[in-house]
């Protein structure tokens, strides 16, 4: 038996051949792991966004009896709802407190808190809740009416597992004596978790109720602002592709635009806030924080997307349709209305769809034009309000949610971000769903 | 008030004008040379333009004149302004009447109304096109001059060359850009550093080696990476990934080395937005590996190469001009990203190499001098714009640079 030379022999490898073939292995594993460093990313992502945010569409409620005593909220006896409406939210505060030592009394709950502490676990908005109820239905007064009070944040925080006894040190905003008691109304079915529609419909509240802020204003200033964006950039941005794509003549101006068309989409968004502060608020006194300059701004910002899109929709179209439209006698401008337009309507859809959906996204030029989360308090009544008074977006609002320092706020950013995401992604599926449904290959 | 009125009394003449002007064409229709339409169009279009231009200019030199006098005159100003209104309404109802008249006289079988309607809409096309470049202009116009009113502020030698960035309220702020950039700068770098090798590696694996099937799956995926808006990264650096280098590198933490005092630093927004870039990279790699003619590669295979020689000594230096331009586009979203930098990487001006500080960047300095309560005239506010003209000039550079690069070599194969 001869050993086989290994230099000559096609069976057994040469050390050069094992050397790469280790590097061919080498290489595909290295573009492996690229994929799933790239694919865990977005699992990691979407997994922290779930696990933190689904939180925020739960909130701890305290359903009490209260006695919505004649003596303290009108005194007279009259009804008069200009009376009633001198009651301040500080007359109401003591009938929480009368509520909190009347269960306390009727269940039989052992606690050294005083009825302040008490009350305390309820949510600030409570007196508020209570007298926009009674001011709209005065009749309520003098009988004892069952109220679903949203719990402080702390307290929330605790059915949750955010705030523990340990984790509370030395809190002054709750006490583990208070948590005990909560722990009591718990077990009888007192406290109670349940969804939260207030989060998704509500407005923004001050730092100081974590648990009364909802995102539903600034889901309304978004929905403005894309209302202004699809008005106004859809028809220009196809207009300007149009001109590009079918009559622009080759010379130094068209040049010049497209030039400017490709270095816009890629300049930063934060410079479109600095350019809508100066021009639109400064120079022309467009309101401030209106989403009516904030769907401009985005405007600016989404043109050079769609119009590459639509330009890349009106590209698709063959040339025969045009020929054979001119052939039969048609204008330029006929040929491109009537035929080639109606055929690359899909593709500019989905192009505006995304266009969109970036624009929705978008959160620093509104920072710069006064869009801040703050200013989403007071849900608008007409259009005009809708577009001119003072409102946040979506994502500004998430932002100022994770500006504030406690962390109630942050549950409430996720959330934001899952709402955000929906949005998105309902979005992009429909722009998918066009793409397949409509597309045509010549 | 009276404005609204005015514009719907116009438009309702226009109309009249589009329905007479088709009965005309209609009635004579003995060879016309356009179709109805044309004519009726062209009467609404001679209607409407040059009453809003009289209306327009109007507006424009009312608001400029009478701007002026309100100062003065403000006892005298309510009726002026009442006949001037009253003035302008008639005007511009004659104005529109007259041309009504005159395009109804105009129209008749041989007058070409489809050519000058076509022409009106090429021209409304051309100013929208022109659009793009008005952003440009009005980018640069809008920053120059606030930027030129800060430098009157506030001395251009520290904005350019002063070390120190630490603005306060008695004047004497200290603001230099260098510190500032010196963040930027850093903060990308770490960027790309994550984005490019993971970015380019799976374009790579993408269209080399993967199955069609995984092919379409990982890429819609790597898509849905890149459609996240970047507050959603920001949050993800702000309350995940800065938390969890703390208690890797914290004084309290798993290697107990106190490298970390905040969760704020370089390395967590750098490496966020490095994530951010990994679609962007890949498909921009993608395309341009795609466009790498087959029979480069069908040619090394001939040649007795493996995949990945044919990669590393064929594609990649043919594609290499592509490559560098996608890595400096990215380099200009890196730069001008706002998001992740203010929610990750702090607000500390200075010169440290440890990425595991805060620093600051030149967005987040942007937003934070334009949302405070500062007085909006104080060098202070204004360095904002002067920042952001040093952005943009930065990013058109980089960008400009990258699609003459991409452009020159998308050519070389077509």
């Amino acid at each position: 038996m001869i050993e086989p030379n290994p230099h000559k022999s096609l069976f057994v490898a040469s050390a050069q051949t094992k050397q790469r073939a280790t590097a061919e292995k080498r290489f595909h594993m290295l573009g492996l792991t690229a994929i799933f460093i790239a694919l865990s990313m977005l699992a990691i992502l979407m997994t922290t966004i779930v696990a933190k945010g689904s939180g925020a569409f739960q909130q701890s409620f305290i359903t009490l009896d209260v006695a919505l005593l004649e003596a303290k909220l009108d005194k007279k006896g009259t009804r008069n709802p200009d009376n009633l409406k001198k009651v301040t939210t500080f007359g109401y505060a003591p009938l929480i407190k009368a509520a909190m030592e009347q269960i306390v009394v009727a269940r039989g709950i052992e606690t050294d808190l005083t009825s302040k502490d008490m009350a305390a676990i309820v949510s600030k908005s409570a007196a508020a809740q209570m007298r926009d109820r009674v001011l709209n239905d005065p009749r309520l007064i003098g009988t004892t009416t069952e109220f679903k009070f949203l719990a402080n944040s702390w307290i929330d925080g605790y059915l949750k597992g955010r705030v523990t006894r340990e984790t509370i040190g030395k809190n002054k905003n709750i006490s583990s004596a208070q948590l005990d008691f909560a722990d009591r109304l718990i077990e009888l079915g007192i406290i109670e978790k349940s969804f939260n529609i207030q989060f998704i419909l509500g407005a923004d509240a001050s730092d100081q109720r974590p648990e009364d802020a909802g995102i539903g204003v600034a889901i309304i200033g978004s929905f403005a602002m894309m209302c202004v964006v699809l008005l106004l950039a859809l028809p220009i941005g196809v207009a300007a592709s149009i001109y590009l794509e079918e009559f622009a003549p080759e010379n130094r101006l068209t040049d010049f635009i497209e030039v400017n068309v490709a270095n816009l989409a890629a300049v930063p968004s934060i410079v479109f806030g600095i350019l809508g502060l100066a021009f639109f608020i400064n120079m022309m006194h467009l309101p401030q924080s209106a989403p009516l300059v904030g769907g401009l701004v985005l405007t600016l910002m989404t043109l050079p997307t769609i119009i590459i899109s639509t330009r890349a929709a009106l590209k698709a179209v063959p040339p025969s349709i045009r020929s054979a439209a001119l052939g039969v006698g048609a204008s330029k401008m006929q040929t491109t209305i009537h035929h080639v337009l109606p055929l690359a309507t899909p593709g500019i859809l989905t192009g505006t769809i995304l266009g969109l959906a970036q624009a929705l996204g978008e959160t620093a030029p509104l920072l710069l034009i006064g869009m801040i989360g703050y200013v989403a308090t007071n849900m608008p009544e007409t259009v005009s309000q809708g577009l001119l008074s003072p409102n946040s977006a979506m994502p500004a609002q998430i932002y100022e949610w994770a500006k504030r320092a406690d962390p109630a706020f942050y549950e409430r950013a996720w959330g934001g971000i899952i709402i955000l995401l929906i949005f998105l992604v309902t979005m992009n599926l429909i722009a998918v769903r066009l793409r397949r449904r409509f597309e045509r290959r010549w | 008030m009276l404005t609204h009125i005015l514009i719907l009394m116009v438009l309702a003449l226009a109309l009249l004008g589009f329905w007479l002007g088709k009965r005309k064409a209609i009635l004579a229709a003995t060879s016309l040379h356009s179709l109805p339409v044309h004519y009726a169009s062209y009467v609404l279009l001679m209607t409407i333009l040059p009453a809003s231009l009289t209306l327009a200019i109007w507006s424009l030199a009312e608001a400029w004149l009478l701007h002026d006098q309100s100062l003065t005159l403000s006892t005298t100003n309510n009726t002026l302004a009442q006949t001037d209104t009253a003035l302008k309404s008639i005007v511009v109802i004659i104005v529109a009447v007259l041309s009504l008249f005159f395009a109804m006289q105009k129209v008749s079988p041989e007058f070409r109304a489809r050519n000058v309607v076509e022409k009106f809409i090429l021209a409304a096309l051309m100013v929208c096109a022109a659009l793009a470049i008005l952003t440009t202009v009005g980018i640069v116009v809008s920053m120059v001059f606030e930027t030129a009113h800060f430098l009157n502020l506030h001395s251009w030698k520290d904005f350019f060359f002063g070390l120190d960035w630490s603005p306060n309220f008695h004047g004497d702020s200290a603001l230099s850009i260098l510190p500032l950039l010196w963040g930027t700068l850093y903060i990308s770098c770490v960027a790309l550093l994550v984005a490019v090798p993971v970015g380019l590696l799976s374009a790579i694996y993408l269209s080399e080696y993967a199955s069609s099937r995984i092919r379409s799956i990982a890429k819609p995926l790597l898509e849905v990476l890149a459609g996240i808006p970047t507050i959603v990264y920001g949050l993800f650096a702000l309350l995940t990934f800065g938390p969890f280098l703390r208690d890797l590198f914290g004084p309290e933490g798993f290697f107990a080395v106190g490298w970390m005092s905040d969760t704020r630093s370089v390395a967590t927004a750098g490496i966020v937005m490095g994530i951010m870039l990994i679609p962007f990279i890949s498909s921009l790699s993608d395309d341009i590996i795609n466009a790498v003619p087959q029979s480069l590669r069908d040619g090394s295979f001939g040649l007795g190469a493996t995949q990945s020689e044919t990669i590393k000594h064929v594609l990649l230096p043919a594609a290499l001009p592509g490559i560098v331009g996608a890595i400096l586009l990215a380099a200009s979203r890196a730069i001008g990203e706002t998001m992740i930098v203010v929610l990750g990487a702090g607000a500390i001006a200075r010169f440290t190499g440890n990425p595991l500080e805060a620093l600051t960047t030149v967005t987040t300095r942007i937003v934070s001098q334009l949302t405070g309560d500062g007085d909006f005239n104080s060098p202070e506010t204004l360095v904002a714009f002067a920042l952001g003209l040093t952005l943009f000039a930065l990013t058109l550079g980089l960008n400009i640079f990258a699609l003459y690069y991409v452009r020159k070599y998308r050519e070389q194969y077509e």
